[in-house]
């Protein structure tokens, strides 16, 4: 075993080879693995997109769905709410939507939404994931005088309006996300999937 | 930067003996030069080890142990989890190569008197490592909740109901029900995913410890630590890293090019690794037509068979395999390795393992009056080997030992 | 010694008297890659099997990913149900209700193909033959007795069996089936429904591990890679054994 007899750098050369060899054949092994925690088919078919009728939806009321394994509200809205909405844009920490992941791009407008009467958004709370209540009266004796009829996380006290837009102040930093959902007909929303066009 | 590196290193060794384990170990530990092709079963045991442990846990991830849903599980696993019939495929594949390199790696023992004194504790381990082994794969081959499953499980636990006065309690406790049910396929579950793995790690890493404190034995059965230099180093040692890591690693290759082969062409091997009646869901009113069990234990099963008596029958497996304890102490051979011994001892394990293969093969035989009988005389020279042994290995004739290690 | 070998005689005229009688498997000769045979073998077994069969470990849209149908083709196709493309495919039949028809349960048929075997389920399909002992007027040649009805009875006719009668070891008279005759045309031709039966059974195949293709195609890279691994380890240790004389 005399050292200068050694080829050191043929040494090190093929040791970097078949580090680097092993390495991605590593990598291609571990794969499987890592993706086999993705959603299998079974969580995929159970996340499937949901089909709601929201015709028999009343102005004001609030239906809540299931997609997901998160509660989705659908909130029907009459121009009067609207117009309350509009007016407490200055108060809002976000009023035009300018976060982007919080909603499809088809949903960023005054209303948040595709149809200004049908408002579709995740019903849980951007700041630490509980489920706001739904407090459409107005002037509530614990929200205060301004109340405007929204949202209200009971957990930390965030506040939204009825499209979901946060209350600048609150914990919860960013509005309720909408999904993306597309009207199959006039009556119909596929929760789950963009608009056809979109 | 370069300061910054020692200093951390610096830093964790005077915590943690990362340093000295690593040379102990590795790179001081000293392995005979000239190991041949049965030395590399060792390291792909516990290769095998490594990918039954990992794709398990992988299983784990989406197995229900629950009469009613393991069976479907399964198959979800197979279709609906991405990527699930690779990691199944290999676990199962993993486990009749488990068998295969153990089977080959004990073998070596016999050629090479790897058990003899200096390593009779290393063997010791070995054995009840294999033991265990049995127990692991057993247990796990009740979960996929087939047929062949529940079945094998039903006549391998009734084995124990024939030990007199505690058996039918006996067989009745582990199976926690009157038959095999949802609540022995649960505490299965526990036993193969935690309660075996954890003491197989532990035997293995006492068998490791055991090794490296006597050595390897080699192909000529000489002890290398006789002949050293000035250093203290063996004279016919190298250093086990770079070398035999380097070895080793080309033996693993080559292992997992014959793994993978199966597992992406032949997973079920013809029925051999994957059973077609493991494809019907356990049934407790219907039995297969022809129980057989796993072929790694099917040479066990026919020395059970072989006996028309259960009790003994039962005995006498157990004892086939207990018989291996002592294996270290019925060898009375003044040499190790089969190069030196004399021909009687060559003749014999010849022998001894075209019985044992020969067993293995009429476990999976209907038990037809020949294949009994057939049985019987493999039985006999199955015991005749172990128990003969102290009478044959003195009176054979063996040649003068080489004083190094020779190629 | 003598008694061994007079017993091993015996052993071997005995198994080659049992040979004769199970009934001798066709072969299936399937082609796994013909996705039209797939399709139209699916097609026969939403329409023949799944009524009393379930695939209950299948779903619905692993077939459309894999023999390529979107979803409203499966739904057009496949779903008779009101299920979801997602959904696996179970049937409406409750089990307690078939065993009332049937006297069993009709099997689940997702792996039927890996535990009984693609030459034992086409040989099954086309060796049914008429018995009017029994509940469905039927037998089967290689499942005798099955409980099962002629399901394909429309595409084939039907058959009528020819027995050969042997007097086994114990003086008892058993009759063997040797060939079975088309008594009655079908729909389609004996060449036709062997092909209808083999699309089925690519099928079931194919239902068995639908993963299969993947598995396949996979194999040779990853040998490929092993190889070219060992090769660099090869060369490495080469480099470093020399060290070792």
């Amino acid at each position: 075993m005399s050292d200068e007899l050694v080829d050191h750098k043929k040494r090190r050369i093929l040791s970097i080879a078949a580090t680097v060899v092993g390495g991605i054949g590593v990598a291609y092994v571990a794969t499987p693995f890592v993706l086999s925690m993705d959603p299998s088919a079974k969580a995929q078919a159970a996340g499937a997109p949901v089909d709601v009728d929201v015709s028999k939806l009343q102005t004001g009321q609030l239906l809540t769905v299931e997609w997901r394994g998160k509660p989705i509200w659908i909130l029907r809205r009459n121009q009067e709410m609207l117009d309350r909405m509009k007016e407490i844009s200055s108060q809002l920490r976000d009023p035009n939507s300018d976060e982007l992941s919080q909603q499809p791009h088809y949903a960023k407008n005054e209303y948040r939404s595709i149809k200004p009467d049908i408002m579709v958004m995740e019903g849980i709370c951007t700041h630490l994931g509980c489920a706001p209540t739904y407090r459409p009266e107005l002037a509530a004796a614990d929200l205060g005088a301004e109340w405007k009829g929204g949202f209200f996380c009971p957990c930390h006290g965030s506040r939204y309006d009825l499209s979901g837009r946060v209350y600048a102040g609150v914990p919860a930093p960013s509005n309720l996300k909408v999904p993306p959902y597309r009207f199959v007909t006039d009556t119909r929303i596929m929760i789950g999937v963009d608009p056809e066009r979109a | 930067m370069r300061e910054w590196f020692y200093l951390g290193k610096e830093w964790i060794e005077s915590r943690f003996p990362a340093r000295e384990f690593w040379e102990d170990h590795l790179v001081k530990y000293y392995a005979p030069k000239y190991l041949n092709f049965w030395y590399f079963f060792g390291s792909l045991a516990m290769l095998v080890f490594a990918i039954q442990v990992i794709t398990g846990i992988f299983l784990t991830m989406n197995y229900k142990p629950t009469a009613g849903t393991a069976f479907a599980s399964v198959e979800y696993i197979m279709r609906d989890v991405n990527w699930g019939w690779l990691i199944r495929y290999m676990h199962s594949t993993g486990a009749s190569f488990f068998f295969i390199v153990i089977y080959l790696h004990m073998f070596r023992a016999f050629l090479y008197g790897s058990y003899q004194k200096p390593r009779e504790l290393l063997w010791l381990f070995g054995v009840l490592l294999f033991v265990l082994l049995m127990a692991e794969a057993f247990m796990g081959y009740l979960l996929p909740w087939g047929q062949m499953s529940f079945w094998g499980a039903q006549v391998i636990i009734s084995l124990f109901g024939a030990i007199p006065v505690i058996g039918s309690d006996l067989a009745l406790w582990i199976r926690g029900d009157y038959v095999v049910a949802d609540a022995t396929l649960n505490r299965f579950f526990a036993f193969h995913v935690i309660a075996f793995p954890l003491l197989l790690i532990g035997l293995v890493v006492f068998h490791l410890i055991a090794l490296h404190r006597v050595g390897s034995n080699n192909p000529d059965g000489i002890e290398i630590k006789e002949k050293k230099n000035e250093q203290g180093i063996p004279l016919d040692g190298i250093p086990f890293h770079p070398y035999f890591t380097l070895k080793d690693m080309l033996g693993a290759i080559v292992f997992l090019m014959i793994f993978s082969a199966v597992v992406f062409y032949y997973p079920e091997m013809g029925g051999w690794f994957l059973e077609k009646d493991n494809f019907i869901p356990a049934d407790p009113l219907k039995t297969p037509e022809h129980i057989t069990p796993l072929w790694y234990f099917t040479p066990f099963y026919a020395i059970l068979r072989a006996v028309p008596d259960k009790f003994l029958g039962v005995m006498l497996m157990g004892a086939a395999i207990a018989v291996l304890f002592v294996v270290p102490w019925l060898d009375r051979s003044p040499v190790r390795s089969i190069r030196y011994r004399g021909p009687i001892y060559k003749i014999a394990l010849a022998v001894f393992v075209i019985c044992f293969v020969g067993l293995g093969y009429l476990g999976t035989v209907a038990a037809t009056p020949a294949a009994t009988i057939f049985s019987r005389i493999g039985t006999f020279i199955y015991f005749a080997f172990f128990l003969l042994m102290p009478i044959y290995t003195r009176l054979d004739k063996s040649k003068p030992l080489p004083d190094r290690v020779t190629k | 010694m003598k008694t061994y070998l007079l017993i091993m005689a015996m052993l071997l005229v005995s198994s080659a008297v049992g040979a004769i009688e199970n009934y001798r498997l066709d072969k299936a000769s399937i082609d796994p890659a013909d996705t039209e045979s797939l399709r139209r073998g699916a097609t026969l077994f939403v329409n023949y099997c799944f009524n009393c069969h379930s695939a209950a470990l299948m779903r619905y849209n692993r077939i459309g990913k894999d023999l390529g149908y979107d979803e409203a083709q499966l739904e057009s196709l496949f779903i008779f149900t009101g299920a979801k493309v997602g959904d696996l495919m179970e049937i409406a039949m409750p089990p307690d209700e078939a065993k009332r028809w049937f006297g069993v349960v009709p099997p689940d048929l997702s792996v039927v193909s890996r535990s009984r075997g693609v030459d034992w389920i086409y040989t099954y399909l086309r060796s049914f033959y008429k018995d009017d002992s029994r509940p469905w007027g039927v037998n089967n040649a290689v499942f005798k007795d099955v409980a099962m009805p002629h399901v394909l009875w429309e595409l084939q006719g039907l058959q009528a069996a020819q027995f050969n009668v042997l007097i086994d070891e114990e003086g008892v008279e058993r009759r063997v089936i040797t060939e079975l005759e088309l008594v009655e045309p079908g729909k389609l031709s004996n060449e036709q429904f062997d092909a209808a039966v083999r699309d089925l059974v690519n099928y079931l195949h194919y239902m068995g591990e639908p993963a299969k293709k993947i598995r396949l195609q996979l194999g040779k890279w990853v040998l490929l890679y092993l190889a070219l691994f060992f090769a660099v380890v090869w060369l490495l240790k080469k480099e470093y054994w020399k060290d070792v004389h």
